[in-house]
C-alpha cells in the first residue's frame, strides 16, 4: 500500500485528468474496419461522461455519507431539538421521487442564493451545474443513508458501548474506536445496495445539463443513428463500475467481519 | 471533607428518603476506600434502589446477593455512573463526587471527577463486553493506551503479564474473543481490567452467563486476585463462593440492605428474608 499523502496525490491527479489525453481518438475496432461495432470517433465523448459520473456519484457519497452520519446520530439523540428535524428530514426526501428534488432543489437553491446575494449586496452568482448535482444527490442520498446508519448503530450490543463507557473512553474515543468499526458491520450491505442506487441516479442529472455517462451515450447516438448501440454501451459501463463497486464491498465487509464466528474467512 | 458525606447525602434526597435500619451511619473514617451513601434510582415509577449504602475498606471483597430485580446488579452499575442514581453520594479516598445539574433536569456527575473515578474503578461484565472487533491483545492496551496515557510497549507488556496471571497462554494474545469459550473470554475481561491498575474492580455476575463446568476457571482467577488483598465488589449468585472470598456481605431486597455483615451471615441468617433466600436456593 502507498503512504497516505501519495495515495491522496493519486487521487487529485486522478480527478485532473483529461479522457482525451488517455484515449485515441480513432479506436482499435475503426482502424481494423469493424466500424459498425466501433465507437467512431465517440470513446472520449463517452469516457469523459463516464469520468463525469463517477465523479458526481462519488462526491455525493461523500456528502450522503456525512449526512448519514450525523443524521442517524440526531435521529437516535435524547434532544427533540436534533431528532425532529433529523425525523423530517428522511420523511420528506425518501417519500418523493428523486426527479422532482432534483428540479426542485437545483432551482430552489439558486433563488435562495440570488436572494441571499441580493440581501449582503454581493454580486450576482451561479451555481455550477456540478456542485448542484453533488449537492442534490448527496442531499437525497443522505436521508438513505441517514436510516442506513440508524439501523446499524441500533444492532451494535449495547454491552459494547457499556465496557467503553465504564472504561472511561470520551465520547469521540467511543464512536471512533468502538462504535463505527462496530456499526459497519450491520451498514455495510445496505450501504452497498444505496452505492448502487446512488449511482444510477447520478443518471438523471443530465436534466440540469451535466455531461454524464448518459448524456454522452444520447449524443453519441444522435450523432451516428445509432442510439441502441450507445445505450447498451452505457449500460456495459454501468454494469462495470457496479461489478467492480460490488467486489470492493465485499472486500470491506470481510475486512469489518474480521471477530466475527462464522463470518470472517 | 468525610463529615459531610452524610450530610450531604440527606440534602440531596428528594423522596423516601427512610434509611435502612441496619446501616451504620457513615462516620469519618480514612480507611474506608469507597462509601456508596443512601443510594436511590428509580426507572419511572419502579423504585429499583430504595437508599442503599455500603462502605468498603482497602483489601475488601464485597459480595452483593439477592435474588434477581432486588437491585444488586443496579447498585454497582451506579457506582461507576453506568447508571444515573436519583440521589446519594459516591465517595473514593474521602473525595465525593459531585453532582451538577445536568441537561433536561436530571442529576449528572462532574464529568472531570467521574473520568477519574472510572480511570480508578474497573468493571468485569456479566456478558464479557470484550470488543468484539479487536483482539485479545488490543482489548487489553485500549484503555491503558487510550485513556491512561502508557505507551504501547508498557500496554503491551501489561497486557502480556496479566493474560499469563489469569491462566492463558501467550497465544491467546492474538485471537478475536469470538474464537474464545466463555471462561477463557471472561479471563481476558479480567485481564482487561487489571491491565488498568485499577484501585477497585467491579464484578457483575461474572459467571452468570459461563456454562457451569466454566464457571471454576474464572472463580479460581477471582479467588487469586482476593488473595492478593485487591478490593472489589461482585455482585454474584454463586453462594459458596461468596461465603469463601468475601469479608462482607450485603443482602438486597426489594432495594433495600436487608441484611449485611461477615460472610458467617450466609451460614446464621438473621433476618427471614435472608433465611428464605439462601434455603431456595439450596433446594
Amino acid at each position: 500500500m502507498l503512504p497516505r499523502s501519495a495515495r491522496l496525490e493519486l487521487i487529485a491527479a486522478a480527478f485532473a485528468l483529461r479522457p482525451t489525453e488517455i484515449f485515441p481518438v480513432n479506436d482499435f475496432l475503426h482502424s481494423h474496419g469493424w466500424q459498425a461495432l466501433s465507437l467512431q470517433g465517440f470513446g472520449p465523448l463517452l469516457l469523459q461522461g463516464t469520468w463525469m459520473t463517477l465523479k458526481l456519484a462519488l462526491l455525493s457519497l461523500a456528502l450522503s455519507l456525512a449526512l448519514g452520519l450525523f443524521g442517524a446520530s440526531a435521529k437516535l439523540s435524547r434532544l427533540k431539538l436534533l431528532r425532529v428535524p433529523a425525523t423530517l428530514y428522511t420523511t420528506l426526501i425518501r417519500s418523493v421521487p428523486d426527479l422532482v428534488l432534483i428540479l426542485l432543489i437545483f432551482y430552489t437553491l439558486q433563488l435562495w442564493l440570488n436572494d441571499l446575494t441580493e440581501l449582503l449586496g454581493w454580486d450576482y452568482f451561479e451555481i455550477d451545474p456540478f456542485t448542484a448535482g453533488v449537492v442534490t444527490l448527496g442531499f437525497i442520498y443522505g436521508a438513505y443513508f441517514t436510516e442506513n446508519f440508524r439501523g446499524a448503530i441500533l444492532s451494535v450490543p449495547a454491552g459494547q458501548l457499556e465496557a467503553a463507557t465504564a472504561y472511561g473512553l470520551s465520547k469521540v474515543q467511543r464512536f471512533r474506536l468502538v462504535l463505527f468499526p462496530q456499526l459497519m458491520r450491520f451498514a455495510l450491505p445496505g450501504l452497498g445496495n444505496n452505492w448502487l442506487v446512488l449511482l444510477k441516479s447520478t443518471a438523471l442529472v443530465s436534466i440540469i445539463g451535466l455531461a454524464d455517462l448518459v448524456k454522452a451515450a444520447q449524443n453519441a447516438g444522435k450523432t451516428t443513428n445509432n442510439t441502441l448501440y450507445f445505450l447498451i454501451i452505457a449500460g456495459l459501463v454501468y454494469l462495470l463500475i457496479t461489478t467492480l463497486s460490488n467486489r470492493l464491498f465485499k472486500h470491506l465487509e470481510r475486512r469489518y467481519n474480521t471477530g466475527i464466528k462464522g463470518l470472517a474467512r | 471533607m468525610t463529615t459531610t458525606v452524610h450530610a450531604l447525602s440527606t440534602g440531596e434526597l428528594t423522596h423516601n428518603s427512610r434509611p435502612s435500619p441496619r446501616i451504620a451511619a457513615v462516620s469519618a473514617d480514612a480507611t474506608i476506600k469507597l462509601s456508596v451513601a443512601d443510594l436511590h434510582k428509580r426507572y419511572g415509577e419502579h423504585e429499583v434502589l430504595k437508599g442503599v449504602s455500603l462502605q468498603a475498606r482497602k483489601g475488601d471483597v464485597i459480595s452483593l446477593i439477592g435474588a434477581s430485580g432486588s437491585g444488586k446488579s443496579t447498585m454497582l452499575r451506579c457506582i461507576n455512573f453506568l447508571e444515573q442514581p436519583d440521589a446519594g453520594v459516591i465517595t473514593l479516598d474521602n473525595q465525593s463526587i459531585e453532582m451538577r445539574q445536568g441537561r433536561a433536569g436530571t442529576r449528572a456527575p462532574h464529568p472531570a471527577q467521574l473520568h477519574n473515578l472510572r480511570t480508578r474503578l474497573a468493571m468485569v461484565f456479566q456478558h464479557f463486553n470484550l470488543w468484539s472487533h479487536m483482539t485479545v491483545l488490543e482489548n487489553i492496551c485500549m484503555a491503558p493506551r487510550r485513556v491512561l496515557g502508557v505507551s504501547s510497549q508498557e500496554a503491551e507488556a501489561r497486557a502480556r503479564k496479566y493474560l499469563d496471571k489469569v491462566g492463558l497462554p501467550a497465544r491467546a494474545a492474538d485471537q478475536y474473543p469470538a474464537f474464545l469459550s466463555g471462561g477463557q473470554q471472561q479471563r481476558v475481561a479480567i485481564a482487561r481490567a487489571l491491565a488498568m491498575e485499577p484501585e477497585i474492580i467491579l464484578f457483575d455476575e461474572p459467571t452468570s452467563a459461563l456454562d457451569p463446568e466454566l464457571v471454576g476457571e474464572v472463580l479460581k482467577v477471582i479467588q487469586t486476585l482476593a488473595e492478593e488483598g485487591r478490593t472489589m465488589l461482585m455482585v454474584t449468585h454463586e453462594m459458596g463462593f461468596a461465603r469463601q472470598v468475601s469479608s462482607q456481605v450485603l443482602f438486597l431486597h426489594q432495594g433495600r440492605v436487608e441484611e449485611q455483615g461477615s460472610a458467617e451471615i450466609l451460614d446464621q441468617p438473621q433476618s427471614e428474608r435472608l433465611q428464605q433466600f439462601l434455603s431456595n436456593r439450596l433446594k
